[in-house]
């Protein structure tokens, strides 16, 4: 999947510093840590910059291009940072039938932004995902940790309400 | 000894409609009338009747609740659990005979062609509970093949049993475990592919999830059919549900010895580790799940060497399906002759599908090979809803093809399916109507092959993004006939050169289509026509100038303001403003927005 690549400012507090680092010590000279270390830092930070991703190569001794390798990769590895809510709709062929791409039209004029994009206030960001596996309820988005079923597209603005107080 | 027992359904589908929250104001009210001794709540595995969720089961009367909200709570508990009067408005209203009887779950139509050998424990029994698991003949094969079978005679059975791999391509799995016992290593691995990445199907995590031991009984097993003392559970990160009831599984089975050192007293050592994914569909794949396993980009390698001479880190290794391994303890047990008993010649036992897209009844069915695809759509799956008719399922998801109406009747096998074009794949069946259009659905599954294309060999990599460009074009208006032959003979060529299962079966969807439909194929072409008025490049929305009343109604919904009349005339679309959302045809109450 083509990645997005966030070009905003890196900021991290001493305390993500200092697990990070934990991460990195625990993983060091196991084979294959650096998925399970990119797992863990997308915990720490929310999203994977690449100051982080060259922190990660630089612990584990390797190359910076085969953690980045791996962090492009896997659709799950997000380069760009997250929203304060974060809305998933699914895309798999059951959700795709019932017209869940109308759902995701309907989110991308609301909010103003395409998949993989977060808004400028930092309120939404939006990502079409892959079968989340909730197939009797299709179609289906996420927000957070809330899963909304059996949607319209006119459910969008309601449940967008609720998130925007 | 509890008087009642109360089954919850705590699979993914119905933790979504909030069962947590059902469960949590069950204990409230039970409590609250004074009823926990006596009334026992239980979280279990998936029933399968996901369309209904969330779903709840009372014992010993079999009542079958339906939809059920939290607010319903209180009224169950104070009627049915504390005065012994079942509530009838909240029943599954098949399960409801007349006023008075109810009848068995099993007695429906949903469920009564099923057959269920590997969903057998799911919304049965605590997946939590080792101790469940094992009161129903729980580890007794693992028990039996370590302490009465040498590895040779467990290999012996599963070749003679048929069974053969559910994750889609149908290898026979005694013959995987067969070349991997041969390879003499000091290491080796029994492995399993947990990684459902084929849209729509979701068999493996509701095994998984309600159900894990009978699959780490099952990699034990084949463990030491093949002389392998660690196992790897790959699975998927977007499951978190069936990771942490994996996670408790494994810890529960280290805890009784059934994994670890020395199980049962044989010498037999065995262990399971879990690895997640990251979301990568190509992992789905044997080579490149073992590749992502040892954290490098899951790229497949070429073939051969196989994986049960080479595999994870270079060691034999067997990698089966979880829904192959949840067939195994009851094979061990009941023997070749049973499973061969079910299901057709080549593919014996049953098939668990996933039900999805127009169909009444979404959800899980596990029902014999050869069972008719009517049988499953029409009798099981309850029809096509909202008086649409049956045009055709789609299997074998992205590298699947579509089953038209005209084939319904073909008995459902590995063969039968190949044969037509399609595939089994890992068992998603998606229903479509006469609303879908084939074309749409076929860069549906494009899209995804060329996101999810690794990118490693060339075929796949430029050929499928050179298909989707095609349909792109043929969806929008601007194709030829050429460009429908020029995408076929493009298709051959992806599947013959491609260096794994994706990119081989990538162009499935296309040819399938291509196959049973090509006449809508044409008249995007030549028409500038979508039959099925999905593709909106070439479909219109007008205003029936008879029908409208003037509501103002349309007008009001439009996101775009391409609607415009006054109070009781005839409205008119501005065709140039209009984005084709559909508002102004849901919203009208009279019929008056035409779609051409």
């Amino acid at each position: 999947m083509q990645k997005r690549i966030s070009n905003l400012p890196f900021h991290d507090t001493p305390e993500q510093a200092q697990k990070l680092d934990e991460v990195i010590e625990g993983l060091k000279g196991q084979p294959g840590a650096v998925m399970p270390a990119l797992h863990e830092a997308q915990e720490i930070y929310g999203y994977l910059p690449i100051e982080v991703q060259k922190k990660i190569a630089e612990g584990l001794d390797v190359s910076l291009e085969e953690v980045y390798g791996v962090s492009t990769f896997y659709s799950q590895f997000s380069l760009t940072p997250k929203g304060r809510n974060h809305i998933s709709v699914c895309l798999g062929t059951a959700c795709y039938v019932k017209g869940s791409d109308k759902v995701l039209e309907r989110l991308t004029q609301r909010l103003g932004i395409q998949p993989e994009e977060c808004t400028e206030d930092g309120a939404f960001s939006l990502t079409a995902c892959r079968c989340i596996g909730a197939c009797g309820l299709a179609p289906v988005m996420t927000v957070n940790e809330d899963v909304y079923g059996r949607l319209v597209p006119e459910d969008v603005d309601q449940i967008l309400a609720k998130y925007t107080e | 000894m509890y008087r009642s027992n109360v089954l919850v359904c705590g699979g993914t589908g119905c933790t979504s409609s909030h069962s947590e929250q059902i469960i949590e104001r069950l204990n409230e009210e039970i409590k609250a009338q004074g009823l926990e001794k006596e009334v026992n709540v239980i979280r279990t595995g998936c029933f399968g009747l996901c369309a209904l969720g969330p779903i709840m089961v009372v014992y010993p009367e079999g009542a079958f609740y339906s939809r059920v909200t939290p607010e319903d709570v209180p009224e169950i508990v104070s009627e049915h659990l504390l005065k012994g009067r079942i509530v009838k408005r909240l029943l599954y209203q098949e399960t409801v005979v007349d006023d008075n009887t109810t009848k068995s779950l099993n007695e429906t139509t949903f469920y009564a062609k099923q057959m269920r050998i590997a969903l057998r424990n799911c919304g049965v029994i605590n997946p939590e509970k080792i101790d469940e698991y094992i009161a129903l003949d729980g580890y007794a094969a693992l028990g039996k093949v370590l302490t009465e079978m040498t590895p040779q005679e467990v290999i012996d059975l599963m070749l003679a049993s048929g069974l053969r791999g559910r994750g889609g391509a149908g290898f026979p799995t005694g013959l995987k475990w067969k070349f991997a016992a041969a390879n003499d290593a000091d290491q080796k691995y029994a492995c399993c592919n947990a990684d459902e990445g084929d849209p729509g199907a979701f068999m493996d995590r509701s095994v998984l999830e309600g159900d894990p031991h009978s699959v780490l009984e099952a990699m034990a097993i084949a463990g030491y059919a093949i002389g392998a003392s660690q196992g790897y559970i790959y699975i998927r990160a977007e499951y978190p549900i069936a990771v942490k009831r994996l996670q408790i599984a494994i810890q529960q089975a280290r805890e009784y010895g059934l994994l670890g050192k020395n199980i049962f007293n044989s010498g037999f050592d065995f262990d399971i580790d879990i690895r997640l994914g990251a979301g990568a569909f190509v992992c789905g794949e044997e080579t490149a799940l073992m590749t992502s396993i040892e954290g490098k980009r899951g790229e497949p390698r070429v073939r051969p060497p196989f994986p049960a001479l080479k595999g994870l880190f270079g060691k034999p290794t067997v990698l089966n399906n979880v829904e192959t391994y949840a067939n195994i303890p009851q094979i061990i047990l009941k023997g070749a002759d049973w499973f061969r008993s079910i299901g057709t010649e080549k593919s014996p036992g049953t098939k668990v599908f996933a039900l999805g897209g127009k169909i009444t009844n979404t959800g899980l069915v596990e029902v014999p090979m050869g069972t008719t695809l009517r049988e499953v759509v029409e009798e099981i799956g309850g029809g096509v809803p909202g008086g649409h008719t049956f045009k055709a399922a789609q299997t074998g998801g992205p590298s699947g093809g579509c089953i038209p109406a005209k084939l319904i009747d073909t008995p459902i096998d590995y063969d039968n399916l190949i044969a037509i074009g399609s595939m089994m794949g890992s068992g998603g069946l998606i229903v479509m109507d006469e609303t879908t259009c084939m074309v749409d659905i076929a860069k549906f599954f494009l899209e995804f092959t060329v996101d999810e294309s690794c990118g490693k060999c060339t075929p796949c990599r430029v050929g499928t993004k050179r298909l989707l460009e095609i349909l792109n074009k043929i969806t929008s208006g601007n194709g030829t006939l050429e460009d429908i032959d020029k995408m076929e003979e493009l298709c051959y060529y992806i599947k013959e050169n491609s260096l794994c299962g994706l990119g081989q079966t990538a162009p499935n969807p296309v040819l399938s289509t291509l196959k049973y439909y090509r006449d809508e194929y044409v008249a995007h072409v030549t028409e500038h026509r979508c039959p099925a008025g999905a593709c909106k490049a070439l479909t219109n929305y007008t205003i029936d100038a008879d029908k409208c009343k003037g509501c103002t109604l349309c007008a009001r919904n439009c996101p775009v303001g391409a609607i415009s009349g006054t109070v009781k005339q005839p409205h008119v679309i501005d065709t140039n403003k209009c984005i084709k959302c559909g508002v102004c045809m849901e919203k009208c109450k009279f019929g008056a927005v035409v779609k051409k």
